[in-house]
């Protein structure tokens, strides 16, 4: 696969070292910030007053059973699910709520859909638009919903294709390539937004096993050579590892357990991540 | 059967034909745009408004279109809406039809997956061109096919136009039948033209699915 660095040059910071902010240094002011977060589908609470936060370039990844809300967490910061209590703020600005006058009513969608251009999301079944080639794919959005000029987005679009190493499937339509090429362009079409945020939402799940690696290298690579802030709900256990500043342990829609990766993973606190570890890499 | 009289009424049942196709082409225009207005409205549109189309769409389905006919034609005019015969034959068509083409594309959107609806949200794609973009080209494409069917189904009801005083094929048949006491060439005649344009017309849609209906 193609390394080549300055293709994702405005996201980049050269230097990017890992020792970006860990959960203890709050200097900042917090990238992303739950705060009282309730969700419920009908009588089913899925998340229940939670609060965290997360500094700007950390990368974060959220394990857990399914059904802990994980997934919910992604969903609510991209704005596909409403919260049914609490805030979200994103770089000091609520998303799931809009001012009006000096206090906070629930967000309209011309507001959110301001707010939220600056996450992007990687989604489990990839979801590319299977109607457009590889290239539109990914100018789409830069075009319609940014105003970047076609020849910019193209040159864009082929730069990106280039880091995922899929350049020369440019003019193809996505049901044409595999499922770990699909969910490469969709690592592209999502950071041709260029996003301050990255939601991955178990984006090997559904992908065979000898093609995990391909996309799990593309995501280490943007790790190693931007500053983008990345929260991920994965089962991966070695990536989340290799590429988290810290790794956040749910359970039934609570943060049971928070810490850098080396501790979450070499000792763990609480029983029930002990458990949960040793059942995934049993299987894994 | 008196074949010179067949040839002789030809271009007078000719005539009539480019009525009933006239008819045919535009009230089926009508259906497709009205339809898919429809179709979006209740799915985008706030739940009340959605509601009230579904119940106006539920009441022309379950009201005769013969009925409708006469009604845009013989009762609009009481309202000072006085349309000519073929004017209001097409409006009826068009909207009879789009009652049934709207289901046809409520059920290709609802084909169209949730997660292209999701990741155009995620890319924060204008509402617009997610319509436009996204989500239709890939539901027209699935009721390509079930589209067609509608505009066979709507040509062959176009005699019922006759009622209204169009002067379609039936009407003409009808009128070189009853001066001439010869309904029985007449009428087959309608019955033989009305045939080839059907195959024609499949032939043209089996062409279009070809072409476009493969995603």
């Amino acid at each position: 696969m193609p390394q080549s660095e300055q293709n994702i040059q405005d996201t980049i910071r050269p230097d990017a070292s890992p020792d970006v902010p860990g959960p203890g240094d709050a200097v900042q002011q917090p990238l992303i910030r739950f705060e009282k977060v309730v969700k419920q589908y009908g009588d089913n609470v899925v998340l229940r007053e939670l609060d965290f936060t997360v500094q700007p370039g950390q990368r974060v990844t959220l394990i857990g059973p399914s059904g802990s809300g994980k997934t919910t967490i992604l969903r609510l910061l991209m704005t596909l699910e409403q919260i049914d209590g609490g805030v979200i703020w994103v770089n000091g600005d609520p998303l799931s709520h809009m001012y009006k006058g000096d206090h906070l009513v629930p967000a309209n969608e011309k507001y959110q859909r301001a707010v939220r251009k600056k996450i992007g999301m990687v989604f489990q079944q990839f979801n590319l638009f299977p109607n457009m080639t590889v290239r539109r794919n990914i100018t789409e959005a830069p075009i319609h919903s940014l105003g970047v000029p076609r020849g910019e987005a193209d040159e864009r679009a082929a730069e990106l294709l280039d880091m995922v190493g899929l350049k020369e499937r440019i003019d193809e339509h996505p049901t044409r390539l595999s499922g770990g090429q699909q969910q490469r362009v969709a690592i592209a079409r999502a950071l041709a937004m260029r996003p301050e945020i990255l939601l991955l939402d178990e984006v090997t799940s559904a992908l065979d096993p000898e093609l995990v690696a391909g996309v799990l290298d593309v995501l280490r690579e943007i790790a190693r050579t931007t500053d983008i802030t990345m929260l991920a709900v994965t089962h991966e256990m070695g990536f989340a590892r290799d590429v988290s500043h810290r790794v956040l342990m749910f359970d039934h829609g609570r943060i049971l357990e928070d810490g850098p990766p080396d501790q979450i993973f070499g000792e763990p606190r609480e029983e029930r991540t002990k458990s949960f570890l040793h059942a995934v890499l049993e299987s894994g | 059967m008196d074949w010179d009289f067949i040839v002789e009424a030809m271009p007078a049942l000719l005539a009539g034909l480019r009525y009933t196709v006239l008819a045919t082409v535009m009230g089926y225009a009508l259906a497709l745009v009205l339809g898919l207005v429809v179709a979006m409205v209740r799915k985008g549109a706030p739940p009340t408004v959605a509601k009230t189309v579904f119940w106006i769409m539920e009441f022309i389905r379950c009201t005769p279109l013969l009925v409708q006919l006469f009604f845009v034609f013989y009762v609009l005019p009481s309202a000072g809406i006085a349309l000519t015969p073929l004017t209001a034959g097409v409006i009826a068509l068009g909207v009879h039809y789009a009652a049934y083409t709207a289901e046809v594309y409520r059920s290709g959107l609802d084909g169209v997956p949730k997660g292209q609806w999701e990741a155009a949200r995620a890319l924060s794609l204008p509402g617009v061109r997610t319509w436009t973009s996204v989500i239709l080209p890939q539901a027209i494409r699935r009721v390509i096919p079930a589209l067609g069917n509608y505009l066979i189904a709507m040509f062959k009801d176009t005699p019922l136009l006759f009622a209204i005083t169009v002067p379609e094929l039936l009407f003409e048949a009808n009128r070189l039948g009853g001066e001439n006491f010869k309904y029985l060439e007449t009428i087959s005649a309608v019955g033989v033209l009305f045939i080839v344009v059907s195959v024609l017309s499949a032939i043209g849609i089996r062409f279009l699915e070809r072409r476009y209906a493969a995603v």
